[in-house]
């Protein structure tokens, strides 16, 4: 079924919104890993916008949201703020001396169940979160988030082997297929394709989708029993939305200078 | 230990609806009881242990008290870092349970020999760390598990480990549990070292010295007033423990001893020297490298010898 116009309307402009956060945010912090959080923009504001129910509650039977790659922090507090859940004042604290938003997601904030940063593990935490709401007979679903250089990892296939023998089909796993990772393109450093083949290989349902395109991914990642879990293998650009940063390696460290942060601010509002 | 374990844990659950059993495939003949039992609660995740330490974080979140069960170094080691960024950075009761501390599994290999999990666990941030002396000590320790909300690693032996007479299964968090009382020196153990202790210190009776024994099965991060108190009572101490040195009883000893200005010296008997090298039975690693009753008594023979006040006995 189609998505609501209306809906895919107002999560293209929390989209806007995520994405003018993340550039003011790391030009005040000063910090990086812009690229890897712009390319995430339209997924978080898919999920955050509307399609999690009950997200940043602390409800029993709310949705789970794993940020396994950890380092889009800043696109995922910018969401949270952007969903009303964070305030403006909490956002504004990013990388300060003493703040809880650091560049990797700590727990302690309502929202974020699952402290992220060291890659590959996320995904096996949400896989206990999926089994025990299943044992507790909840409807909650759980979406974990994960980069494609994290699929370097070999736990994140031992927690899709689980996934898959378990049968956890209200698990969904996105990836952010960028094709981008800290030295190189990732073709060139770990060769990961056929990603959805791999994960189809591994006994999960796997859907590949334009990762910009938030009324595709909505309906993707509407609800379905299909006995399986799902993964969304979702295409994307390195930097989206920032002309000079877009497919950039260097985007992945990077932080703006001033006249950087104009110019990306200046294409935003001309787009 | 093993069995003890696993048996006093499928009778708690007949009460307690959060205890959950995780192995990474490893138990043959010991977990089926409590699988059997609690089919809902038990999860063999095949062999992966990172997988498990990450599972069994987002069970704790969901209010359950996970048990993960594998051989020491893979439930310890192999996962070191998702059991610090899961449970740890999180402060989630998950309970890490090793199994064939130490020697236990001597002819296995280097593989199995677990000689640094009590030290690289214990070096977490409200992490507790406890290596029972026997069974009926395990069964307690399992009981205090569930009591408080930390997360802690159980290390135990594997099977055929018999009781430390004069423990009857005593243990509290934080303090030796005294088995012997004595006058010349006290020999602290952690874990099955206790039992080579009490028969050392017998072997020293027997040439007139006299020995006390405690039982340090939980080695906090740092030095406890009960532990001070029992080390201010003896002028000397010997340690023993079934892993390398750095990091763990004696280095607790060593550090309460120092930090508290004591008079008690220090003797520390645990693994030394490099990990590869020939194998055999437990016992004969133990006599390979000191730990024996008798290798024990004579290390404290030699320094209560030497010793002024020995001397002028």
């Amino acid at each position: 079924m189609a998505p609501d116009p209306v809906i895919i309307e107002r999560v293209n402009g929390l989209a806007s919104k995520i994405r003018r956060s993340v550039l003011e945010r790391s030009r005040a912090a000063n910090v990086g890993h812009i690229g890897s959080s712009l390319s995430v923009v339209e997924i978080m504001a898919t999920l955050w916008g509307g399609l999690m129910r009950e997200a940043g509650t602390n409800r029993p039977d709310r949705d789970r949201f794993v940020l396994c790659k950890g380092h889009a922090a800043l696109a995922l507090y910018a969401a949270m703020h952007h969903g009303g859940i964070m305030s403006a004042e909490t956002l504004a604290t990013y990388c300060a001396d003493g703040t809880h938003l650091g560049v990797h997601p700590e727990a302690c904030l309502e929202g974020i169940d699952v402290a992220t940063g060291s890659l590959g593990q996320g995904l096996s935490v949400a896989c206990g979160l999926a089994h025990g709401l299943r044992l507790r007979r909840s409807p909650a679903r759980v979406f974990a988030l994960l980069s494609d250089a994290e699929c370097n990892e070999g736990q994140v296939w031992e927690a899709a082997q689980f996934a898959a023998h378990h049968g956890l089909s209200h698990l969904t796993a996105i990836i952010d297929l960028n094709g981008s990772q800290a030295l190189g393109p990732t073709r060139e450093v770990l060769n990961l394709g056929p990603m959805a083949a791999r994960w189809e290989a591994f006994g999960w349902e796997a859907v590949e989708v334009d990762g910009h395109d938030t009324a595709g991914l909505a309906e993707i990642l509407a609800p379905r029993g299909v006995g399986k879990p799902r993964v969304v293998v979702a295409r994307t650009v390195l930097g989206k939305g920032v002309k000079y940063m877009e497919g950039q390696v260097a985007w992945h460290y990077l932080s703006m200078t001033a006249a950087q942060f104009d110019e990306a601010i200046s294409g935003l509002e001309a787009a | 230990m093993r069995n003890a374990l696993v048996d006093q844990l499928r009778q708690l659950a007949r009460e307690d609806a959060r205890i959950f059993l995780l192995t990474a495939d490893l138990g043959w003949s010991v977990v089926e009881s409590f699988a059997g039992e609690f089919p809902d609660r038990f999860l063999n995740v095949g062999v992966a242990e990172q997988n498990m330490a990450g599972i069994a974080t987002g069970l704790a979140m969901l209010g359950y008290r996970p048990f993960i069960y594998s051989i020491a170094n893979f439930a310890a080691l192999r996962c070191f870092e998702q059991i610090r960024n899961g449970p740890v950075l999180h402060r989630l009761p998950v309970c890490v349970v090793g199994i064939g501390g130490g020697y236990a599994y001597g002819a296995a290999g280097p593989s199995h020999h677990a000689l640094e999990d009590l030290a690289a666990l214990r070096a977490l941030p409200g992490m507790r760390v406890v290596a029972p002396a026997d069974p009926a000590q395990t069964r307690t320790v399992v009981s205090a598990v569930l009591r408080q909300e930390d997360p802690v690693y159980l290390r135990v032996g594997k099977g055929g480990n018999a009781a430390v007479p004069g423990l009857d299964g005593r243990f509290a968090w934080n303090e030796p549990a005294i088995i012997r009382e004595g006058t010349d020196i006290l020999f602290l153990a952690t874990g099955a070292m206790a039992l080579e202790s009490l028969a050392a210190a017998e072997l020293l009776a027997a040439r007139g010295l006299s020995a006390s024994v405690g039982v340090m099965a939980h080695l906090p991060a740092e030095p406890t007033p009960e532990l001070v108190d029992i080390l201010r009572g003896h002028r000397a101490v010997l340690t023993a423990e079934e892993g390398t040195l750095t990091g763990g009883l004696s280095s607790l000893a060593g550090q309460a001893i120092a930090r508290e200005g004591l008079a008690c010296r220090l003797l520390c008997a645990g693994v030394t020297g490099r990990l590869a090298g020939p194998v055999g039975s437990r016992n004969h690693m133990l006599q390979r490298q000191g730990l024996d009753a008798a290798s024990l008594a004579a290390m404290a023979a030699a320094r209560l010898n030497q010793a002024p006040a020995a001397r002028a006995a």
